[in-house]
């Protein structure tokens, strides 16, 4: 495979298309010239390449639109000893991951113009993956005054959120539902219920046994359940983010077949993993909503495959040692997660859960269009992709991370699925060592070999 | 899932004391044997035992304590270890020093033995990990406090001359208790049957799970048992947040004569101290010489925590000289 990235005229060939948007999922190739996608189909070449052309060639591997990551906590600014941009672009290109959305709980909060402007601007500055930002619903994340909304949906808000915190407050709740619908903006919901999540893990026996305050899965459920009664009332787009519990499942199902606005996604901890991974106390394993019930992780997996979980997103939520070495109470809640979110979903797939094709959709066009965006190979839109081999086994090896931080309690977990080389604009922000035939020796670790430099020459 | 090891040689074969769960029968019959020596010991003709001359023994302590940790003092001196107290306020410690920080600076002391007591779950398992020595776990949050089990079965168990088959209901604040979970795991292993008697408010979710009853009703889980273990409620959760009040705690889960009756007729009372009187205790009950037993665990503390310093430091005294065979 060739290693030039400038994005002009390049042909990639011999590739299984997969598209979620048109169904596409066929041999075939795509062009792609100054950074936009021209043409795309199964006999695409069959009269030849054209001229100067740059030509990958796919080897069979699959080409898919890139991944939308549409909840990371990047830790700029404010926390950059755990992550910056710069570090989660890296990490998010590793991942095939080619937008991602950037949660406002940074130090100062994304509560006005100039916190959106500034996640823009140190994005275009490191030239790899999209970064977009969410604003906070209400002031410093404070669950009372909105913020201006409109003005920051001008500057590219792609939608409100308080963070890790849920907006309490049903008053300031309705409000921001009702006022959301000026911009056509979706709030996007943290479900705990912060008067009853009090507890460090899941409630129930192992919580019961360890000496942990249990959280209950209702102190989700109550959240949506009670801002779905507002959707209904105020008519504003509603999303709800890591769904953790089967009954959540429930009531979202019964929400969609009523037609009201909302959308739901999750992430993989949540159905690759159950309460028990907490083991001995184990802080990689604190979440925030914990990890639930085996009943609960098995009903995810179902809710990915049958529709009801929209999008998968990698919670992407970097610490570094300090905040987790720490007694399981005071331990701080999440794991990184970008360069994990494609060979961990895969598993839905090898299990049998789902076609490709699906599980794709939820990580591509099932976020983009929560947030109206695009994430298809329709021509004319970018050229942002990813090429990946499903099946490559790997062993999950967080020292490997370009992630500045390292929690991840998937050390050493073997996963199939390898992403060999992530395309953003039409120029190639991160290649691995392609050299390996699949199906190599399940001992080896993630492809990390990356060059992310290479998309910089570029610019 | 017992371990055949520990049934084969007898002993206790584990390099740290975190908790009951999981000790075999085997393991708690020998620590309690070995306590069993100290207890009818008089004091004073052991008081300069040379087991642990030499050895260092820090009590740790980040969160305040009189009495379990003048308990161990004691232990360890009358073994003639050296003791070093260090008592650490834990709001202090949360400003910088990390407990990882705190395990690498006693590393330097290099102690023999650790006896720490912390505020949050698990936290002593954490150290545990990070330091080169043993370490007996004085209780960790709300999860383990397995001396005060161990020194409670030795008193059932020279009271009632056995622990298996025995009927014992702990009552009050199970939720924050880890002399509750530390009693059931250990009286569980050992052939008890275990009642856990509370409020709704201050019951742990999925409690059957580890082998016991659970009761709202006082009287009715008090009915026909041989011992009545009362928990201590702390002060903070009476007013309101757990429970509506002192006044109506005592009234539904206060131990006095009238639901006492429910059991049996020999049946004993036990507190891990110190006592609410009038809160979870009636006067009248609590110093009562026939049935409670509050005096005898005191005295019962110390004979068990030599006993487990003494069983922790068995490998430090193979083919140590300064430790006769005799003086053990």
């Amino acid at each position: 495979m060739a290693t030039r990235s400038e994005a002009g005229p390049t042909a990639y060939i011999n590739a299984r298309l997969l598209d979620p948007r048109s169904g596409l999922d066929e041999p075939g190739a795509l062009f792609a010239d100054q950074g936009v996608v021209r043409d795309v189909g199964p006999r695409l070449f069959n009269d030849g390449l054209p001229d100067g052309a740059e030509v990958i060639d796919c080897a069979g591997a699959c080409l898919a639109p890139g991944l939308v990551d549409m909840r990371v906590q990047l830790g700029e600014p404010g926390n950059e000893h755990k992550e910056t941009i710069e570090t989660a672009s890296r990490a998010a290109a590793a991942g095939g991951i080619t937008s991602m959305v950037a949660l406002p709980n940074t130090d100062p909060v994304v509560d006005d113009v100039a916190g959106i402007e500034f996640i823009a601007r140190r994005a275009r500055e490191e030239k790899l993956v999209k970064v977009y930002g969410y604003g906070a619903v209400t002031r410093r994340l404070e669950g009372r005054e909105l913020v201006e909304m409109g003005l920051l949906s001008e500057y590219g808000a792609l939608g409100f959120t308080d963070g890790l915190q849920a907006v309490a407050d049903a008053q300031v709740m309705r409000r921001a539902l009702s006022y959301s619908r000026t911009v056509d903006t979706v709030i996007l919901q943290h479900p705990q219920e912060p008067s009853l999540a009090t507890g460090a893990m899941n409630s129930g026996e192992l919580a019961t046994r360890l000496g942990l305050s249990g959280n209950h899965l209702l102190n989700e459920v109550i959240v949506i359940e009670r801002d779905l009664r507002l959707v209904e009332m105020t008519g504003g787009r509603y999303h709800v983010a890591n769904v953790t519990c089967a009954e959540s499942l429930e009531v979202i199902r019964r929400a969609k077949a009523r037609g009201l606005p909302v959308t739901a996604s999750t992430a993989p901890h949540y159905f690759t993993l159950n309460e028990t991974a907490v083991g001995d106390y184990r802080t990689f394993a604190k979440m925030t909503p914990p990890l639930r019930s085996e009943r609960d992780r098995e009903a995810l997996a179902a809710a990915v495959a049958d529709g009801t979980i929209d999008a998968i997103a990698s919670d992407h939520s970097p610490h570094d040692q300090d905040a987790k070495r720490l007694p399981f109470n005071m331990a701080e809640p999440g794991i990184v997660g970008l360069e994990s979110l494609l060979s961990l979903s895969l598993a839905l797939v090898h299990g049998g859960r789902m076609p490709l094709l699906d599980l794709l959709r939820r990580l591509t066009d099932g976020p983009a269009g929560i947030l109206k965006g695009r994430a298809d190979l329709t021509p004319g839109l970018p050229c942002d992709l990813v090429i990946f081999d499903p099946e490559r086994p790997a062993t999950i090896d967080p020292d490997h991370f370009l992630s500045k931080s390292k929690n991840s309690p998937f050390e050493g977990h073997m996963v199939q699925g390898a992403v060999l080389r992530t395309v953003v604009d039409g120029r190639s922000i991160f290649t691995s060592d392609l050299s390996t035939p699949s199906g190599s020796t399940p001992g080896s670790s993630t492809p990390g070999s990356s060059t992310p430099g290479s998309g910089r020459q570029a610019a | 899932m017992q371990d055949f090891e520990a049934i084969a040689r007898p002993g206790y074969r584990h390099r740290h004391l975190l908790g009951t769960e999981g000790l075999t029968p085997a393991e708690i019959g020998y620590l309690l044997d070995l306590a069993e020596n100290y207890a009818v010991q008089d004091p004073r003709a052991h008081q300069h035992s040379p087991l642990l001359s030499g050895h260092t023994v820090i009590n740790l302590f980040f969160e305040t304590s009189t009495r379990t940790r003048t308990s161990f003092e004691l232990a360890a001196k009358r073994l003639s270890a050296d003791v070093i107290n260090m008592s650490v306020a834990w709001s202090s410690i949360k400003k910088g020093e990390t407990l990882i920080d705190t395990a690498m600076t006693l590393n330097a002391m290099h102690p023999d033995v650790l006896i720490v007591r912390h505020p949050d779950s698990g936290a002593v398992k954490l150290l545990s990990e990070k330091v080169h020595c043993s370490v007996i776990n004085a209780g960790d949050g709300s999860h383990e406090h397995p001396t005060q089990a161990l020194l409670d079965a030795l008193t059932i168990r020279r009271r009632k001359g056995k622990l298996a088959g025995l009927t014992v209901a702990i009552c009050g604040d199970i939720m924050h208790s880890r002399v509750a979970r530390s009693n059931l795991h250990l009286l569980t292993t050992m052939g008890a049957r275990v009642r856990v008697i509370a409020p709704p408010t201050l019951m742990p979710s999925g409690i059957e799970r580890l082998g016991v009853e659970a009761y709202m009703d006082m009287r009715a889980g008090l009915r026909d048992v041989d011992i009545v273990m009362m928990l201590r409620l702390q002060t903070e959760r009476m007013q309101g947040s757990y429970v509506p009040s002192i006044r109506e705690y005592f009234r539904f889960y206060g131990l006095d004569r009238d639901k006492l009756a429910m059991a049996k007729p020999d049946a004993l009372i036990m507190h891990p101290g110190p006592m609410n009187r009038g809160v979870e205790i009636d006067s009248e009950v609590a110093d009562d010489i026939d049935r409670s037993l509050i005096q005898e665990q005191v005295e019962m503390g110390v004979a068990v925590r030599m006993a487990c310093l003494e069983a922790l430091t068995a490998d430090l005294r193979a083919g140590d000289p300064r430790v006769p065979a005799e003086g053990r």
